[in-house]
């Protein structure tokens, strides 16, 4: 076990720094834990593809202001129901005086309505589809972020401490561990849409994207921070914690400087795996409509709108259920890659990570 | 065994406990706005909040409207607003419904992911393991979401195999119920068969180095029996453990949303239409019945894990 002497903040995918597993035998000293698992994610050429068709998508949601102001000159929820199209010399109606939405036009009325317009309210479901994915990973990005944070902090508090303050942590963890957790965020999900939320001075309203955000990270919270805590606590009795101690560094300096940088690994990858399981689960709820609400759009929302039309027009359905497929398609393999670019040794693959969306994303 | 038992069901209560906190918190406290308003949904008549005011003692402490909240459930007094009828008899009538699709989709799953994952086990390395890796990230990648329409749309509309919408009571006509769970059921256990034979191949993988297989060799078994006696019955104990989760999931997680894809009636079907309406009597009454059972299931898989592994119940490992 090689310890770095610089205890840094919590460093970034492929950052060097960090302490770390000793390399393996017979590879040159000199070079970083970081670096090695650099060059193994490289070699790894599944999940450099994915990687590569996950920045493609971000890429995707992050054009689209620009799709919207360039080509389709509409807004995402913005209805044209009375209007028409001119496609060369013929004139479409947007919508039927049956309520039957146009279907895709590709190119041929200049990218507008490229994938048709979504319902009876006549709205651009490409622009929809580009801002509804923004929503998506944004949700999905954020409820990580901090599903991570609250989870690392409890998992380092229990792990450290131990006694009660482990006792207290762990039992709160299992409760909402048994939980349904797809239920339970619906109740939460729908009750605050109802009336919004005040935390302390902070209000949200009912139709804020923040309270699917609020759900989601409660509930998914234990899914980290079980397997976090268990880490330290493994970690809490190597000798480099006990020759922090001795040296007389606090609590705080031993959890931060010293057991932090080495769960950086787990870390990294637990949030990569987060993502795509909250994703999923903005998606459930969603769909339901216990999640982002009406009129804002996401993956989930817009698949629950197209299914209505599945006769008629079943991209309005598919397409975003395919682009919800790839993105956490893509978060997952990344993640296994990145797993078993950073632990090596680690003999759990798919497994561990199942356990970790499960019981909820194992499913869904 | 019997203290164990003793102790899993004293835990169990108090979960059951946390969970009626949990679900009181989340419909009369968490939320920013006066409660009755809330429960009486979007478009009540002030007369309407003023009656569920009275009735459910908004103006009480919270302890007592608790306990006002808990009376209602257990005596069948939660009502959704419009219409007015009771909730607990809405389930009641949807549960049939979905336990054939939870029941009849587990069994599914784990059949196949029985067979492939022994299969692959035995064939370690073959094209069929490799297959099921893929599989099973897959499975953990799809949502239902997508599944559901994408089946609809072609086997029900495009070439019109099967039938889509609706519950058909299996005493009524077994074929019709038959045919109408078929869509429903792939739907949902299509997505565990991989992550499921995966599980199993590795543990199956690893009960090959144990001595008791190599003893078994020993005295001349032939490698089917070695295979079928040993090596999977002792594989099958952690399987059962995460069906019997895995079970509890689906009831309160993946058949809500599948029941509403296929407009299957349902309990899930029943919420589905219940948060559309924002009426929250009926998710209340929906959560907590469907966190009941969950827990209960969880606690007997715990049971029955004990009893298969004494290991469990003396403390010594998993606790």
């Amino acid at each position: 076990m090689t310890i770095d002497p610089q205890p840094e903040a919590v460093p970034v995918a492929g950052g060097p720094g960090a302490a770390f597993p000793a390399a393996p035998e017979g590879v040159s000293p000199d070079r970083s834990p970081w670096y090695l698992a650099y060059k193994r994610f490289v070699r790894n050429r599944l999940a450099v593809s994915f990687l590569g068709l996950f920045v493609l998508i971000v890429i995707f949601v992050l054009a689209a202001p620009i799709w919207a102001d360039n080509v389709a000159h509409t807004g995402p929820n913005e209805s044209h129901t009375l209007q028409k199209l001119r496609v060369g010399d013929e004139v479409r109606e947007v919508v039927t005086p049956e309520g039957r939405p146009i279907g895709p036009q590709w190119f041929e009325a200049g990218g507008k309505f490229f994938l048709g317009a979504d319902s009876r309210l006549g709205r651009d479901e490409m622009v929809r589809l580009m801002y509804g994915g923004r929503t998506s990973l944004f949700i999905g990005v954020v409820s990580g972020l901090i599903t991570t944070l609250v989870a690392v902090v409890l998992g380092l508090l229990a792990g450290y401490y131990r006694g009660w303050v482990d006792a207290v942590i762990a039992r709160i963890l299992d409760v909402l561990w048994s939980l349904p957790v797809l239920l339970f965020g619906i109740a939460l999900g729908v009750s605050l849409a109802v009336s919004g939320l005040q935390i302390g001075p902070l209000t949200i309203e009912g139709g804020s994207n923040w309270i699917p955000i609020f759900v989601i990270s409660i509930f998914t919270v234990p899914y980290v921070a079980r397997p976090i805590r268990g880490e330290v606590l493994a970690l809490g009795e190597k000798e480099f914690v006990e020759a922090a101690v001795a040296q007389g560094a606090g609590p705080l300096r031993v959890m931060f400087g010293e057991i932090l940088p080495n769960l950086a690994s787990t870390i990294i990858v637990f949030f990569t795996l987060n993502i795509a399981n909250n994703m999923l689960f903005e998606a459930a709820l969603s769909f339901l409509g216990a999640g982002v609400q009406p009129p804002n759009s996401s993956w989930g929302t817009m698949i629950s709108v197209g299914e209505e039309l599945l006769t008629t027009q079943p991209l309005l359905a598919i397409i975003p259920g395919v682009m919800i497929m790839l993105t956490v398609l893509s978060l997952n393999i990344v993640g296994d890659g990145l797993r078993d670019a950073l632990d090596p040794r680690s003999k759990v693959r798919l497994e561990a990570h199942a356990g970790m969306v499960e019981p909820e994303g194992a499913s869904v | 065994m019997v203290r164990f038992i003793v102790r899993r069901l004293i835990g169990m209560v108090i979960v059951l406990f946390v969970v009626s906190v949990l679900v009181f918190l989340i419909f009369n406290v968490i939320p920013n706005s006066p409660p009755a308003q809330r429960l009486a949904g979007k478009n009540a008549t002030p007369t309407l909040v003023k009656s569920i005011e009275e009735e459910w003692g908004f103006d009480e402490s919270l302890p007592e409207q608790y306990v006002t909240m808990m009376k209602k459930v257990f005596t069948n007094e939660l009502i959704s607003y419009s219409p007015r009828v009771s909730v607990e008899d809405r389930i009641k009538e949807g549960i049939p419904a979905t336990l054939s699709l939870a029941i009849g989709a587990g069994l599914i799953w784990l059949f196949w992911g029985m067979v492939l994952g022994y299969i692959a086990a035995v064939r370690a390395g073959g094209w069929l393991d490799k297959f099921l890796t893929g599989f099973a990230i897959a499975g953990v990648s799809i949502p239902v979401f997508l599944i559901g329409p994408v089946l609809i749309y072609f086997l029900t509309y495009k070439i019109e195999l099967l039938p889509n919408a609706g519950y058909v009571p299996l005493t009524e006509d077994p074929w019709g119920w038959f045919k109408h769970l078929i869509l429903p059921w792939t739907t949902i256990a299509i997505l565990s068969i991989g992550f499921y034979s995966r599980v199993l191949r590795s543990n199956m993988l690893d009960s090959m180095n144990e001595d008791y297989v190599r003893t078994a060799r020993a005295k001349g078994l032939s490698e089917r029996q070695v295979m079928l006696r040993h090596v999977l019955r002792n594989s099958l104990i952690p399987i059962i453990t995460l069906f019997g989760l895995d079970f509890g999931a689906t009831i309160a997680g993946t058949a809500l949303i599948t029941e509403t894809i296929f407009s299957y009636e349902g309990v899930g079907y029943y919420a589905a239409e219940s948060i559309a309406k924002l009426e929250l009597p009926p998710i209340m009454g929906v959560t907590l019945y469907g966190a009941f059972f969950v827990v209960a299931i969880n606690a007997c898989v715990d049971i029955a894990y004990a009893y298969l592994d004494p290991r469990v119940r003396l403390g010594t490992s998993a606790a």
